[in-house]
């Protein structure tokens, strides 16, 4: 990562957030959340109907399937900026596959495996040159969403078949959606891989100090090499539910996704310098940020003005332990 | 003849000479001089924008919202300059310096007082500075007939046969050449990168350096906001969209070091003018600009891994050692 820990003058990091300072960093999410979430049934009454609570949740499920891989790789110490890139390569495959009569198990397949493909180039990049990952993505950011401009120009594949719109627009039960599911599955599966296992104890290691990780016998190299994969292959599932909700592939698909996915890692409490962070709190980033979108929404809100709410959020929630630490500290 | 080979300016520069060989072998016309100050001038921008992130990069800091404060700024003397014609363009530049100032200040002054990383703070500045356009102007679009003539001809308008635009590019380079090569604020700039620790310890105040770093990163972002509006005529919310990652690669291809303390104003340059070669050349030599994106992509990994071993992390070298012991 680019910042380092702040020299001696200035003691306070980011990597633990708010448990000595007011509570737990899930808590204050949890009030930001709920106050929100009153905002929200205050200023409309059409939120609290449980088909447009139904259609909050297409809000974030995508970006935070990407979000739970991306919160353990930064907590290892590396970022990856080619996740929406990766979600434009896969579809637009995915697009050139259904052209040639492809039906639906394959286009899934396909998915998964450039998402996969295209985290394991990254990872090889990172890992065996021993190259910053912010640059090594930021570059294939480019090159994958290049490939896509070239096979695609300025064209959009369509055609995609009935039953693989199940996937991005259906509903499991009443009004639980398919995304929905796929999100809390992930989630139970990342927070019992991060933080119930000794892989997960390994990232955490990695990120706090990868020279100690390396000597303690931790292989930090593959570790480091399976997130980027885990990275890739959550964009590619991610990139198979957005097509199928869509319906069409174009070059620019989920362009900015990669910025949007960061924050909800960061505002998830994940410090951004490595070495800390809980999958509980990107869950309920996630939400948030599903939240103050779909209620800015719904007041008619424009899209580019809700990013004004998620860019103040992001610094407020960061700055606040901080501030709060100040003002005990001079009282 | 070894020691100056170590300088990646001369590699880039070297290789800049055989992009331009390659290219004028298929359009034998690219390489002609009036042509070379063409793209010159249509990089002058970037390079501008290159030299402000590169100061940034430097203090092991990044600043992502510049292309958002691009944006922002433009807007502004866009705008101001529809209502009010009457302003003269010298000082709709001041504006832009200013209003560009306050907006890397507010980074600055979030990095510096609350010690949130650059990153996080950025990535917020920047979705907050392009909403905060919608807001300013409505999602109204401000055209070409809206501006004056002034406004569009200044940087356009021919100084000793090179344009303006050339000249401000010149001016900015020589200025960052000189800050930090010469004075005491470059030298703390790449003392901070290569190790803050020891800065504090040399006297150097850290968190002010960056701040100070962040409100020259702003102030080039305004200059860049007229710059870019008058160039292109046109003032949306979408301009220069994602254009922040560009501005980094273009630092990343001129061999400046993500992690801090590494690189130099040529390095900016010539990455900067290395993109905008590739920009250029593509629909000249008949490759469709689809293949941009994927070309530049590769050019950046390819910097970085031919960069890879000053890039190395010291841990892996002391690892090395051990375990051949």
């Amino acid at each position: 990562m680019t910042d380092t820990p702040a020299p001696r003058h200035i003691p306070d990091r980011l990597d633990k957030p708010l448990s000595s300072a007011i509570f737990s960093w899930e808590a204050l999410l949890v009030v930001v959340a709920v106050a929100i979430f009153a905002i929200n049934s205050f200023a409309s009454p059409y939120f609290l109907d449980a088909y447009s609570l139904s259609d909050l949740t297409f809000n974030f499920t995508e970006k935070g399937l990407i979000a739970f891989a991306m919160a353990l790789l930064i907590i290892s110490g590396e970022i990856d900026l080619s996740v929406a890139a990766i979600i434009a390569l896969a579809s637009t495959m995915m697009g050139m596959a259904v052209q040639a009569g492809a039906d639906t198990p394959v286009l899934v397949a396909i998915g998964i495996v450039v998402g996969l493909g295209c985290g394991a180039f990254n990872g090889l990049l990172v890992t065996r040159l021993g190259l910053p990952s912010i640059v090594v993505t930021i570059g294939t950011m480019s090159l994958f969403r290049g490939i896509a401009f070239i096979i695609l120009g300025d064209q959009a594949y369509k055609g995609y078949p009935e039953s693989f719109a199940f996937l991005g627009q259906g509903y499991v039960w009443w009004v639980v959606s398919f995304e929905l599911v796929l999100f809390l599955i992930a989630a139970v599966a990342y927070w019992f891989l991060l933080h119930r296992t000794s892989f997960g104890r390994r990232v955490f290691a990695t990120g706090n100090n990868p020279v100690a990780a390396q000597f303690s016998g931790v292989r930090v190299g593959r570790i480091k090499f399976i997130l980027f994969c885990l990275t890739g292959l959550m964009a590619g599932i991610a990139s198979v539910l957005i097509t199928s909700r869509l319906g069409s592939t174009r070059p620019s698909i989920a362009q900015g996704y990669e910025l949007e996915v960061i924050t909800m890692v960061v505002l998830g409490g994940v410090s951004i310098l490595g070495g800390s962070g809980s999958i509980v709190g990107v869950v309920l980033a996630a939400f948030i940020m599903g939240l103050v979108t779909f209620g800015l929404g719904l007041l008619n809100v424009p899209g580019i003005v809700m990013s004004i709410f998620i860019g103040l959020l992001l610094i407020f929630v960061i700055a606040l332990p901080i501030i709060w630490r100040r003002l005990r500290g001079n009282s | 003849m070894k020691a100056l080979l170590k300088f990646r300016e001369i590699w880039l520069a070297a290789a800049i000479v055989v992009l331009i060989a390659l290219i004028s072998t298929r359009f034998p016309a690219f390489a002609d001089p009036g042509n070379l100050a063409q793209v010159f001038n249509d990089t002058s921008i970037l390079m501008i924008l290159a030299l402000g992130q590169m100061v940034v990069i430097l203090t092991r800091s990044i600043d992502l919202s510049m292309a958002s404060n691009l944006c922002f700024t433009g807007m502004v003397v866009a705008m101001l300059n529809a209502a009010h014609p009457a302003i003269p363009i010298p000082l709709l530049i001041v504006i832009a310096l200013a209003v560009g100032l306050v907006l890397g200040a507010i980074n600055g002054l979030l990095v510096w007082r609350l010690n949130i990383p650059s990153i996080v703070v950025t990535l917020g500045t920047l979705t907050i500075y392009r909403g905060a356009t919608f807001v300013l102007s409505g999602g109204a679009w401000v055209n070409a007939d809206k501006m004056s003539p002034d406004f569009i001809g200044f940087q356009r308008a021919a100084f000793l046969g090179i344009p303006v635009l050339s000249w401000i590019a010149i001016l900015v380079i020589a200025l960052f050449f000189v800050v930090m090569t010469r004075t005491a604020l470059g030298r703390s700039i790449y003392a901070i990168g290569v190790n803050p620790t020891a800065s504090v310890y040399a006297g150097i105040d850290v968190g002010r350096t960056k701040f100070i770093v962040f409100c020259i990163s702003g102030m080039i972002g305004g200059l860049a906001g007229y710059l870019w509006i008058s160039r292109y005529v046109i003032a949306s919310v979408e301009v220069a969209n994602g254009y922040e990652l560009n501005i980094i690669a273009a630092c990343v291809i001129g061999g400046i070091s993500i992690a801090g303390g590494i690189g130099s104003v040529g390095g900016a340059v010539l990455g900067a003018l290395f993109l905008g070669i590739i920009s250029n050349a593509l629909p000249v030599i008949n490759i469709s600009p689809f293949w941009q994106m994927a070309i530049s992509g590769s050019a950046i990994i390819l910097a970085v891994v031919l960069n890879a071993r000053g890039e190395r992390q010291q841990g892996r070298i002391i690892l090395r050692k051990a375990e051949a012991a």
